[in-house]
């Protein structure tokens, strides 16, 4: 462990980013974003479609490479060549947009695969552990179902308690009730809700303003690929100083209604 | 009818049928050859199918060259060419193969190029957020192909993988150019000798090497269905 990294290390951050860069051909996606997420924060970000944030939230496991920057999960360096990325995986838990469901197994075996072949649990063990899982977020009794048997809150909820399952010290959705029916977004903000509650550290890339506003501790308005904005949720939805933030805000509420819950 | 007419007559006199009766052992030692050779050259080509596929879809670019080359090369060039090549001119560096060996090197080679299609086929129909959700739980490159790719895309390559068992079948019929004792062979064999049963009486011989094929082929087709019936997975059909 190097000293300057010790320095900068501070033992109440689960996650700090600092100055992180992407690019995409001529498209600079990331310009610099810096941010850091405490023990037990829930985090949401928000802002316009192509803004970043998903990559944002998809170079913090390293599902996409980012250019530049670095980000420590605690007091591991991510970003470090040396760093084994499957390790630092395994302790984030990752939910996306679509829920990716493996499409071959059934719910159980979804959230158990991660627990027999990369923790190495045994089968009995990896078993109780799912289920476990799976009664958290309600779905103990479609156990034996595949994926395409289950309504899309259901399937995202499995995703959930898949990621779940390995233990993560940070919890990561990708707008995950924009793929879904109206009516099925209740339950998998009411399983991230109960999730926030029980002091799980995580971040929401989101457009539920409402879950935004009254589940999380700290809000980040991002556009063109840097934070405009960042507060606590009462100052963004109710006084945001910067002008974009104001004028995103108003449009969303113009479509959805009032943004409070 | 009047040029179906001797035929006719060795149906009626039953001659056809102690004909079949004669040379049926015969036969059926030559099937058994050509399923041998069936089996072995699919198994060949299954596994050096795979990993051209794997090759061509997650290969850095040497291996993505290479294995689209032999890809190119194999599905570019006809299947008896490359047995003459194996069989007759490998003794050119001294490697000396019996037919049999040769015929499955062969067409197992042959075969692998076109499996590397299906399978490459397959593997790409399974969306990109499959590989992400493995990675992300922590599995490695390896794990993910071998634990959420490979169990889809051996699903869904079932169809296109009969097909080209059926093939391949039919086509070791070619492998009696190289003298691999397989049911052709022995067909050709039984109707050109002057002193056999069977002595030049093509026709008979081999509608009969015909019907063994047919019956064969829709055996493994029968065959393949109970497999896909046995594996499949509600929403894993091919799309």
């Amino acid at each position: 462990m190097s000293s300057e990294y010790k320095v900068s290390s501070e033992a109440s951050f689960v996650v700090r980013v600092a100055d992180l860069h992407k690019r995409y051909g001529s498209e600079e996606v990331l310009k610099g974003v810096s941010f850091a997420v405490r023990q037990g924060e829930a985090l949401a970000i928000i802002g316009p479609s192509g803004t970043g944030k998903s990559t944002l939230l998809r170079c913090i496991n390293r599902l996409t490479e980012p250019d530049r920057g670095r980000i420590w999960l605690e007091n591991t360096e991510i970003t470090n060549a040396k760093t084994d990325i499957n390790k630092i995986r395994q302790q984030i838990g990752f939910v996306f947009q679509d829920f990716n469901l493996f499409a071959h197994l059934t719910a159980l075996d979804n959230v158990r695969l991660g627990l027999t072949k990369v923790k190495k649990l045994s089968l009995k063990e990896a078993t109780e552990r799912a289920m476990i899982e799976l009664r958290r977020v309600g779905l103990a009794e479609q156990a034996q179902k595949y994926p395409a048997q289950l309504s899309g809150g259901q399937q995202q909820r499995v995703s959930i308690a898949r990621a779940l399952a390995m233990d993560p010290k940070l919890m990561l959705f990708d707008e995950p009730t924009s793929a879904l029916d109206p009516e099925l977004i209740g339950e998998v903000l009411h399983v991230m809700q109960d999730l926030a509650d029980e002091g799980m550290t995580m971040i929401v890339v989101t457009h539920e303003m409402g879950f935004a506003r009254s589940v999380c501790d700290e809000v980040i308005f991002m556009e063109k690929g840097v934070i405009v904005e960042q507060g606590p949720p009462e100052q963004i939805f109710t006084q945001p100083k910067q002008p974009r933030t104001q004028q995103f805000l108003s449009k969303i509420s113009e479509l959805y209604g009032r943004t409070s819950s | 009818m009047n040029l179906l007419g001797p035929f006719c007559q060795t149906l009626q006199d039953g001659s056809f049928v102690r004909l079949a009766c004669e040379i049926a052992p015969r036969l059926l030692q030559g099937t058994a050859t050509t399923f041998q050779l069936t089996v072995f050259a699919m198994v060949l080509g299954l596994g050096v199918g795979l990993l051209l596929a794997l090759g061509r879809i997650y290969g850095n670019k040497p291996i993505y060259g290479l294995s689209t080359a032999y890809v190119q090369f194999v599905r570019g060039t006809p299947v008896l060419v490359q047995l003459f090549l194996i069989y007759y001119g490998l003794p050119a560096f001294e490697i000396r193969l019996d037919p049999f060996l040769a015929a499955i090197i062969g067409l197992g080679l042959n075969s692998a190029a076109y499996q590397a299609e299906y399978f490459r086929g397959a593997i790409q129909a399974i969306g990109r957020g499959q590989m992400l959700a493995a990675r992300a739980v922590g599995m490695t490159n390896l794990q993910a192909i071998g634990y959420v790719i490979l169990p889809q895309a051996l699903r869904i390559v079932i169809p296109p993988w009969s097909n080209e068992l059926i093939y391949t079948l039919k086509y070791s019929s070619v492998a009696y150019i190289i003298t691999t004792p397989e049911l052709m062979y022995t067909g050709q064999i039984i109707a050109s000798s002057p002193r056999g049963p069977g002595a030049f009486r093509y026709f008979e011989v081999f509608l009969i090497v015909a019907v063994i094929y047919l019956v064969c082929v829709l055996v493994i087709s029968k065959l393949l269905d109970l497999v896909e019936q046995r594996v499949k997975i509600p929403g894993l059909e091919m799309r």
